[in-house]
């Protein structure tokens, strides 16, 4: 592990205990979304449509409300009308893709649902719901929703970030634009220019729990909802709006989450099952099958982009031109916008422009997915780079290096970048021995980098002082992946009491302040934030506490391993349980609350080197040895940092070698299954060798930057590399399937 | 519609339930056995979610129906610790960290409980295939057979 500042001595933060919500997962205690069952609970079922686009006739619900045990049918009419309530557009487009309205915008899209007595009898039920369409012509890819006289998903849409704007819609939602310095200058000045096209399909974030959730409503307006979300405030106002209530009226509590990976920060069932439960007074649950979980959640954008950039002999970039286009799905907001943030943040180019276009298709409205729109631009990005590496000769690491962002660059997007640890990352795989193993026959080595920014938001916490000493503490922060224990260790270290001795708790929307969605890998940064400003608030008032029962001023008194200390020692100190024991007598209960929009977020950058072997008969590509490097600023947990660097390695590697949605000519997804949309199994890979990068963020008590999505970002451009250093060829089209491979093996001997 | 009485032992109690002829063995021992420690991650056997021990057999528990299981012994992951003292292999995926989010891990367990009932002693390839039917999304799957790896080590010395 290659640590670059001292770690100054902590007793909890970066240690290695049991997670504390562990013992419920390993036992089967742990209740997710789907587990849930309340009295009197119906079982609901969607319906939706098969058509990739479509207008909707007529719906006839007679039958399915005539069956027995049927005891609601709602359809899009059930739901307030937000365009004539003059909604924010961006809250129409949540409205209208949760249950269709006019038009039906991809294969899945929601346009009625059945609340019955039995799971079985709701199926049925659902079938019986007769809609009748007028089928109309689709576009599935940005190449077609782009074309000339492509048929429109909105009629109204007209591009935003084009001046003057045009007089007449399209698919096209957005432009944006990044420039800087002079292209024609930079390329003039470069010694090797590489130009190449890439595409790449939509993939789907692959959560393992498919979406569920149980609403209650009372007569009286209120709803409790219970769901797997990334954040349940999120859900709490995305439904209300849906549903036209005042967001106090629906309290909602995160089940425990079996994985997101940024698909779980949108609502899809809440909104239906609340209203469902409201016609038939009776708690329902929804819970998607896998199908439906590929047909209508989700994706990541499928894309085509093309990268132009220049090298000196001497390895320094001089200018780069990059054009995206990011399939949105069926309403606008494709990451886009932070693929050209990011598609040449980690570097220093002086000449650059960067154009992308957000656009419309009849797919799934996508979601975010782990580092959004940033791995598919770093793909593109970081094979050119190979390619420059390669014509000039140098190093692929040392190619980086000569151009890394470092502290007080200029990002492409615009700010200065504080310190960060890219540069240091690239050293740690060049010293790694991985990086000069030994390759056999038919093996190849390829490196990629990759750059996230990581987010910050808000975020709270309260902490509770125990009668006994230990603390409570409270967010509101769904622990996707280890998060109770980084906030455990974090309280630990500030209280000065043993990690055992914290619980930490997942609070509901009616008990916890706001807190944004675990996503942007923010919590550990944000919402840890807010648990040491809580910890401190406390420690303030036990140092008060103490002061007044030794009646001495408050600078006399130190809190240091978890008790009161004089600073000369005049008194015997304080512990927590003691102060704990008797806090009645000192102005009542402990307890603290903070809440913040953490600013400071820190950069988070990954480097990675991956050998390959690919079998010249088959086209197979086989992951022989895998090596990844990320900035963590500080590893609180460093378990769970490592978890999170494999994982992103992993759904890379699936990414790059596998996974695709594929659609027939009607606009229906022909591998809505884990059997044929096949994502990485154990058999399939070797371990993922991980190597943390300490590089604190200044701006963080503990120097916390945020791990959770860089690390997904490298590995396609990786492989791509590793293929093209073991065969020769180089792979422009995601997934790198054998198929693929093989013809461009056939290509290259001919 | 009519249901048939199925009579099991599960985790070593004799439990009987009722359950639709149409109804998987997970959507009974979730819905009517009330034990929701087996998952529904796909319905279609390709996750390993729902896998459960029928009659010793790692087996999908959502590509069973329930009548099926009638007179059959099955252990779920409720029934892996006993008397509160967790078997090795879940020990071993806490001190690991080998879940993240944890919905996969009662058919990993599973899965690994049938590997190493089966070979006490198995090489890092024979894991990764015996856990090849299991999907996990979160982990990269590397803690997950270290953690098979070290629960095997410390079962053999017992
Ligand atoms: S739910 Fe049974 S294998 Fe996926
Ligand atoms: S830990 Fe989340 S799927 Fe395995």
């Amino acid at each position: 592990m290659a640590i670059t500042e001292e770690n100054p001595g902590y007793k909890w933060v970066g240690t290695r205990p049991i997670r504390p919500d562990g013992l419920d997962k390993v036992t089967g205690k742990a209740q997710f979304g789907a587990d849930l069952t309340l009295p009197g609970m119906l079982f609901g079922k969607v319906v939706r449509s098969p058509h990739a686009h479509a207008r909707i006739l007529s719906i006839d619900t007679s039958a399915a409300e005539s069956m027995l045990g049927v005891k609601a049918v709602i359809t899009g009419s059930d739901f307030p009308d937000l365009v004539a309530n003059g909604a924010h557009p961006m809250a129409i487009d949540v409205s209208h893709n949760a249950i269709a309205r006019d038009k039906v915008l991809y294969e899945g899209h929601v346009v009625a649902a059945v609340a019955a007595t039995t799971r079985e009898l709701a199926e049925a039920a659902a079938k019986a719901v007769e809609v009748s369409y007028e089928v109309l012509p689709h576009v599935l890819t940005v190449d077609e929703a782009m074309a000339d006289n492509a048929p429109l998903l909105h009629e109204g849409m007209i591009t935003k970030g084009v001046d003057p704007a045009p007089d007449q819609p399209s698919n096209i939602a957005s432009r944006i634009v990044h420039e800087r310095g002079d292209l024609e200058q930079g390329f003039g000045e470069a010694e090797v220019v590489v130009e190449r096209e890439f595409t790449t399909k939509p993939v789907h974030q692959g959560y393992i729990e498919p979406h569920a959730a149980v609403a209650d409503a009372n007569s009286d307006g209120r709803a409790n909802i219970w769901c797997s979300s990334q954040g349940h405030f999120q859900m709490r106002a995305d439904t209300a709006s849906v549903l036209g209530v005042s967001q106090g009226t629906l309290k909602v509590t995160a089940a425990e989450i079996g994985g997101g990976f940024g698909g779980k920060t949108v609502i899809y069932l809440e909104p239906i099952a609340v209203r469902l439960s409201q016609r038939a007074g009776r708690p329902v649950k929804l819970v998607m099958d896998r199908d439906e979980v590929f047909r209508a959640t989700g994706p990541t954008s499928g894309t085509r982009i093309k990268v132009k950039m220049g090298v000196s002999n001497d390895g320094k970039l001089t200018a780069a031109e990059v054009w995206m286009a990011f399939e949105a799905g069926a309403y606008a907001g494709s990451p886009v916008g932070a693929a050209g943030m990011t598609v040449i943040a980690a570097y220093d180019i002086p000449h650059f422009l960067v154009e992308g276009y957000d656009v419309v298709c009849n797919k799934p409205r996508v979601a975010a997915y782990r580092a959004p729109g940033a791995p598919m631009a770093a793909f593109a990005v970081e094979s050119v780079l190979d390619e420059l590496a390669r014509s000039i000769g140098m190093d692929p690491i040392d190619l980086r290096l000569a151009n890394a962002a470092v502290e007080g660059t200029q990002a492409s997007y615009g700010p200065k970048f504080p310190r960060i640890g890219f540069v240091e990352t690239l050293e740690a795989i060049k010293e790694h021995p991985n990086y000069t193993a030994e390759l056999g026959p038919n093996q190849g080595r390829g490196v990629a980098a990759g750059f996230w920014f990581n987010a910050g938001m808000n975020s709270s916490a309260t902490v509770h002082i125990n009668e006994n000493g230990t603390a409570t503490v409270v967010t509101g922060s769904p622990d996707i992946g280890g998060s109770r224990q980084s906030m455990a260790l974090m309280a630990a270290e500030e209280l000065g009491i043993p990690y055992e001795s914290i619980k930490p708790v997942v609070a509901d929307t009616e008990t916890v302040g706001f807190t944004d969605v675990t996503g942007g890998s923010r919590v550990t940064l944000a919402t840890g934030a807010a648990v040491v400003d809580a910890c401190r608030i406390v420690i303030e008032d036990l140092r008060a506490r103490a002061a007044k029962t030794w009646d001495v001023e408050v600078d006399q008194v130190e809190w240091v391993d978890g008790q009161a200390q004089h600073v000369d020692g005049s008194q015997p100190p304080l512990s927590l349980d003691a102060l704990a024991a008797k806090s009645g007598r000192t102005g009542g209960p402990i307890s603290a609350n903070a809440s913040l929009n953490a600013r400071g977020v820190g950069a988070a950058f990954s480097t990675q080197v991956c050998d390959v072997e690919v079998d010249p008969e088959t086209g197979v590509t086989r992951v022989v040895r895998y090596l990844t490097a990320q900035d963590a600023g500080r590893a609180i947990s460093p378990d769970y940092v490592e978890g999170q660097m494999q994982g992103g390695v992993v759904q890379g590697i699936g990414w790059g070698l596998n996974e695709e949605y594929v659609h027939d000519q009607n606009g229906n997804m022909e591998n809505p299954s884990f059997l044929d949309y096949r994502m990485p199994v154990a058999s399939d890979l070797p371990m993922i060798e991980c190597c943390i990068v300490e590089v604190p963020n200044p701006a963080h008590p503990y120097g916390v930057r945020g791990v959770g999505e860089v690390g997904i970002v490298p590995p396609m451009a990786a492989l791509g590399n590793a293929i093209k250093d073991a065969t020769g060829v180089r792979l422009t089209d995601l997934p790198m399937t054998p198929i693929k491979v093989l013809e461009a093996l056939n290509e290259q001997s001919d | 519609m009519a249901r048939t009485h199925i009579t099991t032992v599960i985790n070593g109690d004799e439990v009987d339930f009722l359950a639709e002829d149409s109804t998987s063995l997970l959507n009974a021992l979730r819905d009517e056995v009330g034990l929701t420690g087996a998952k529904e991650g796909c319905g279609t056997g390709d996750c390993g979610a729902c896998s459960i021990l029928l009659d010793e057999r790692v087996t999908c528990s959502c590509l069973v129906f329930a009548p099926e299981a009638n007179g059959a012994n099955i252990l779920t992951v409720e029934g892996l610790a006993d008397a509160g003292e967790l078997h090795p292999l879940q020990q071993c995926f806490l001190e690991g960290a080998a879940l993240q989010c944890g919905i996969c891990t009662p058919g990993f367990l599973i899965a690994a409980k049938a590997l190493l009932d089966k070979n006490p002693d198995p090489t890092e390839t024979e894991i990764r295939y015996a856990l090849a039917g299991n999907l996990c999304r979160c982990t990269g799957y590397d803690k997950i057979v270290r953690a098979v790896q070290e629960a095997a080590m410390q079962m053999r010395e017992q």
